[in-house]
Parts: C-alpha cells; structure tokens; sequence
C-alpha cells in the first residue's frame, strides 16, 4: 500500500453541504503527487484532513486516510496526533502567518525537535544550522537568531521548508507554497522545494492551482473539482491526453511557457455545466446513500 | 492572501513612547513608595483633627499653618497625609482587582477563543448574559449586599469588568489561531494546552498587559467613585474618593481639598494607561 492512502473520505459542513465527496487518492513513497483545482475545490481541505488539523466546523462522515497502513481515522486522537507528528510536516501557503511573530526562528526549528521528539538541544541546534545552509540562507546563525518580521517572504519560505524537512517526515503536505511569493522568488522556492524532496526521498502532496507547476515537479496528479476527484493520472498520461472534460478545459487554460502569447482558454461554460452536473449527480447518487 | 501584518495590525503601529512610559513609570513609582511608606512619611495622622486649623491653604499660599504642605479640610486634618494613605487603597483596589479580573478573564477569554467548540459556546452566552446587566447598578447592588468594605469593592470590580478581558482576548485567541503557525505546531504534535501557552499566549500578552493597566486606571477611578458616594470603606479612613465628595463641599472656601485628590486621581489613572501602551511596545517583537 501507498505511505498516504486515502479512501473515499468525504466531509462536510457541520449541518452543511459536502466539501469533499469521497475523495480517493495515493501517495507513494518519495512520490510526489500534484493536487490541482480552483480555488474552493477542498485541495487545502485534504491536505488538513491528512495532517489532522481539519476546523472545528467540518466534519469527517465517511472514508478512510491510511497512513503507512493504519488508519488515522481509527486511531484514538493522541496516537494519531503522535504518528503525524513523527512522520508528516506542512509548508503552509503564506510564510507571513506560518512563523510565530513572538520566537526567535532558531527556537521556532528546534523546540518541536526537543520537546516533542526527544532530540538533545545540541542536535537540533546543529541540524537546524544546517538545514538553513541546505535551504542556501547564507547567514545562518544570524537568521536563527532573528524574529521573522526581519525577514523578507522569500526567506521566511526558506525557513518553512527547512522547518518542515528538519525531522526527515515522510510525507509532506505543501499547500500552495509558492502562491504568495513574488514572481522571482516563485521559481527559486520550487526549486529548492523539487531539489530537497528529491534529495530526501520524502513523499510529497503538492497543493497547487498552477498546472505548469504540476508538469515541472509531480509524477502523478489529482484533479478536483468541488471536493470531487474527477481526474487521477500520472503527469506523462496527463498532459498527452487528460481523461476529463473538465481537466483537459484546465489543462487548456492554462498559459504555456513554451508560447506565452498563445491566448488564454477559459473553462468553457459547457464543460463547467457538464461538471457541475456530475457533482449534483453524485450528491442525488445511490453511491452516496 | 491575506497580511500578517493587517491581520494583527501591529506592525502599523510605530510611536515613540519612552518619554511618557518613563514619565507614567516614576509618577507610579512615586506614589507606590509614598503608599508604602504613609505611616512614617506622612507629616501628620491623617484622620487628627484640630478644628483651630479648618481650611488652612497650601504652603504657597497666603495664610498657610507651617508644616501642611497641602492644607487643611474643614475638620483641620492634613491633606498631603490624607492623600498619601489614601494612595494606600487606591494602589492596593488597583493591583488586586486589576489583577485578580485579567486572571479571570484573560483565562477565560483564551479558552474559548482557542479551544472554539462548546467551550466557546459556554463563556460567550456568559459574557453575553453577563453584559446584559447595567454595570454601575449591577455594583451599587454587590457592595449593598456584601457591606461596604475594601474586599467588596475588589470583588466588584472583578465581577463586573472580566467581561471586558474575556471579550477582547477571545477574539484575539482566535485571530492568532487561524495563523498558519499553529497550524503548523499542531502538525509537530503539540498539544492543545502546549499550543496556546507557547504560540498563542505571547501574541496575546501585549493585549493583556495594555488592558491590565487599563483596568487598574478603572478600579481607581471605581473604587474613587464608589468612596464618593459612600460605599467604599469606612467614612474614616482617607480615600481619594472620599477626599472629593468632602472637598466638593468646600469648592469655594477651601478648593484645595477637592483639587489635590482630583489631581493625584487623573494622573494615577493617565500613568496607568500610558504604561500600559509603552509596556506592549516593549512586549512586542514586531514593534521593538
Ligand atoms: N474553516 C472553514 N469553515 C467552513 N468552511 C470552510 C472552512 N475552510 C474552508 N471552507 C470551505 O471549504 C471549501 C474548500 O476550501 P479549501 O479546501 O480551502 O479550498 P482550496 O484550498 O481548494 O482553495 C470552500 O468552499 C470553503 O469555503
Ligand atoms: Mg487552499
């Protein structure tokens, strides 16, 4: 079985509509795999549900996430808390909420490490030091002792991803990591992210709207539309030949760096119709009741 | 996306504030010191009274009794004695109910900004209930039902003002904690009650401090008024309140005895706030 093995979770809104309709998905091991979907679809909303930090207003009505074979969902709260702590990591789609404005960086790396993994303080402080050269911050004890607010966003992404490989997880949940940066800093960051997940075999969910990203990072991809997977392919077979209407709309629509001044497509109403009416299918669905 | 910066709003903020931190700092310092020492500092006993020297003016004015700095009340009993002891209670209604209502309610405003759910459900119907009630009404009534006493005004104030802390750092906790870092930290396996004392708690403090302060200018100014219209401690012994319900009295003949308590009262209340706002500057990472 894949490290992250999801199966048919579906979630809703405490006394509201489905966000996500029996989601399925597999990320094998040193896999990375491309979430894609517009804005609203539930991508970030996965990747909560995986890392166990879904909000208080949603809730999880069926499915399975199996984690190296178990599944969390069956676990009692503390074991799974520990098992995603010990094997998982998220860098967060905007590095200027995702560091604490109240600790130095250093701290912000090493405490997790020593209080809850049990690292010696000297450890951490050594694997933190050279997690930010591997991340190439250029002063990293400078940085380690700085608060975040002195540091630019494209430095502060560097932290994160640093933060998020320092007990080697197995899986990490990237949710749009680039979104928030500057165009410049955008291509460095994935880079750097594509060259640590490579070097460190870990297995990567990739949350992402941004298809050229997907072609450029990810073996396989997931496609959602409105918490509905309705595409699930390897990258290769993907761009050749999407096996959705909706998918290769999007894959269509997306602006190819090989011919920038080709126009844009937007989605076509057609295909839009066309999905949304497979969504209120499955809503009305045996498949569901 | 949003800002970190507009969602908490601090790094917008840059003012030099030494001067009045200082300032606020050493008028409190003073008059710690002065209620701390009343006893042996103070020129006379402040509740003796000489009715030979009612209505004495202050030192620099024409007419003065050597040795009362301040002047007389219309009883003869020293107004700088009667100042300093009174600083006694202010300080002391200050720090307690000051304190014991940011426990409180800070307490209470964290969890349920923080933990959300039923708890969130529970504290805000409470608060909501609690505000609900007219709050000078609402303390008239504490201090008649327990008897006029130092302890009742303290529980007074509490009881009424732990609303105003819960409120604020409610939603505070909960701003902080849709920040992706406590996403984060909650990933890394830290608890829930590990999780709002490390990430949560520091980014709150710089708020608690400045309503800490804030209400320590209120309980003076609570415990002044309730003095004034007689529901604070015994009528004997001096308090600011006290002073100026019996200096009003007196405006025309004697407006010392109004005017010194007034102004010890104002400036007590203005440090208060004032080292409250330069104490968060220095708190915060983002603006030190
Ligand atoms: N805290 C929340 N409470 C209620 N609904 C939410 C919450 N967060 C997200 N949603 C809803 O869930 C859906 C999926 O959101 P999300 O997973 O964040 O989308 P994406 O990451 O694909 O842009 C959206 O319709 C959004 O409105
Ligand atoms: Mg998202």
């Amino acid at each position: 079985m894949s490290f992250l093995s999801i199966r048919n979770l579906s979630v809703r809104l405490k006394n509201g509509p489905p966000l996500l309709r029996r989601v399925s998905l597999d990320v094998a091991a040193g896999e990375v795999r491309g979430l894609v979907g517009e804005s609203g679809a539930g991508k970030s909303m996965i990747g909560k549900a995986v890392l166990g930090i879904l909000p208080p207003s949603v809730q999880i009505t069926e499915g399975e996430i199996f984690l190296d074979g178990t599944d969390l969902l069956r676990l009692p709260p503390k074991e799974s808390r520990r098992r995603i702590g010990a094997s998982c990591a998220l860098i967060p789609q905007d590095p200027l909420t995702a560091l604490n404005p109240s600790h130095r960086i250093g701290p912000q790396i090493t405490d997790r490490l020593v209080d809850i993994l049990g690292w010696t303080r000297a450890n951490a402080d050594a694997r933190a030091r050279d997690l930010l050269a591997e991340v190439q911050i250029a002063d990293p004890d400078r940085v380690l002792r700085s608060y975040p607010h002195e540091l630019s966003g494209g430095m502060r992404q560097r932290i994160l991803i640093a933060s998020a490989f320092a007990a080697e997880p197995k899986l990490i949940v990237a949710d749009e990591p680039t979104t928030a940066l500057d165009v410049t800093v955008q291509k460095q960051i994935l880079r750097l992210i594509a060259g640590m997940q490579a070097r460190h075999g870990t297995a990567l969910l990739f949350v992402t709207h941004d298809l050229g990203v997907v072609s450029k990072v990810c073996q396989r991809l997931s496609v959602l539309y409105s918490g509905l997977v309705v595409e699930d392919s390897t990258v290769p077979e993907f761009f050749a030949s999407p096996s959705h209407a909706y998918s290769a709309a999007l894959l269509a629509a997306t602006p190819k760096y090989t011919d920038p001044d080709a126009g844009l497509h937007p989605v076509p109403e057609a295909v839009v119709n066309a999905v949304r009416a497979e969504v209120a299918a499955f809503d009305r669905g045996p498949a569901h009741g | 996306m949003l800002d970190a910066r507009v969602l908490d709003g601090r790094s917008m903020v840059r003012r030099r504030v030494g001067v009045r931190l200082w300032l606020s700092a050493l008028w409190l310092g003073v008059l710690c010191l002065g209620a701390l020492l009343a006893p042996w500092i103070a020129p006379h006993d402040p509740l003796a009274q000489d009715l030979f020297l009612g209505r004495m003016p202050p030192i620099w004015v024409a007419g003065a009794e050597p040795g009362y700095w301040l002047g007389t009340d219309s009883l003869g009993r020293d107004v700088l004695s009667r100042l300093l002891h009174g600083a006694r209670v202010a300080l002391l209604v200050a720090l307690a109910a000051g304190s014991i209502t940011c426990l409180i309610g800070a307490t209470l405003g964290l969890l349920a900004g923080f933990l959300r759910g039923w708890v969130d459900l529970v504290i805000s119907r409470l608060i909501d209930i609690w505000m609900a009630f007219p709050p000078i009404l609402f303390s008239i009534l504490l201090i008649a039902v327990l008897g006029p006493s130092l302890t009742s005004i303290i529980i007074a104030i509490v009881v009424i003002d732990w609303t105003r802390f819960a409120r604020v750092v409610r939603a505070e906790a909960m701003a902080q904690g849709a920040m992706d870092y406590v996403a984060s930290a909650r990933v890394a396996g830290r608890g829930r009650v590990g999780t709002m004392l490390r990430e949560i708690l520091p980014n709150v403090l710089p708020t608690i401090v400045v309503l800490l302060t804030l209400e320590m200018g209120i309980a003076v100014i609570v415990e002044a008024i309730l003095s004034f219209v007689n529901l604070s401690i015994s009528t004997d012994d001096p308090t600011w309140g006290g002073m100026i319900s019996e200096g009003r009295t007196s405006i025309h003949q004697a407006w010392w005895v109004l005017v010194f308590p007034l102004i010890a009262l104002f400036l007590t209340v203005l440090a208060f706030s004032q080292l409250g706002e330069g104490l968060k500057d220095r708190f915060d990472p983002v603006l030190r």
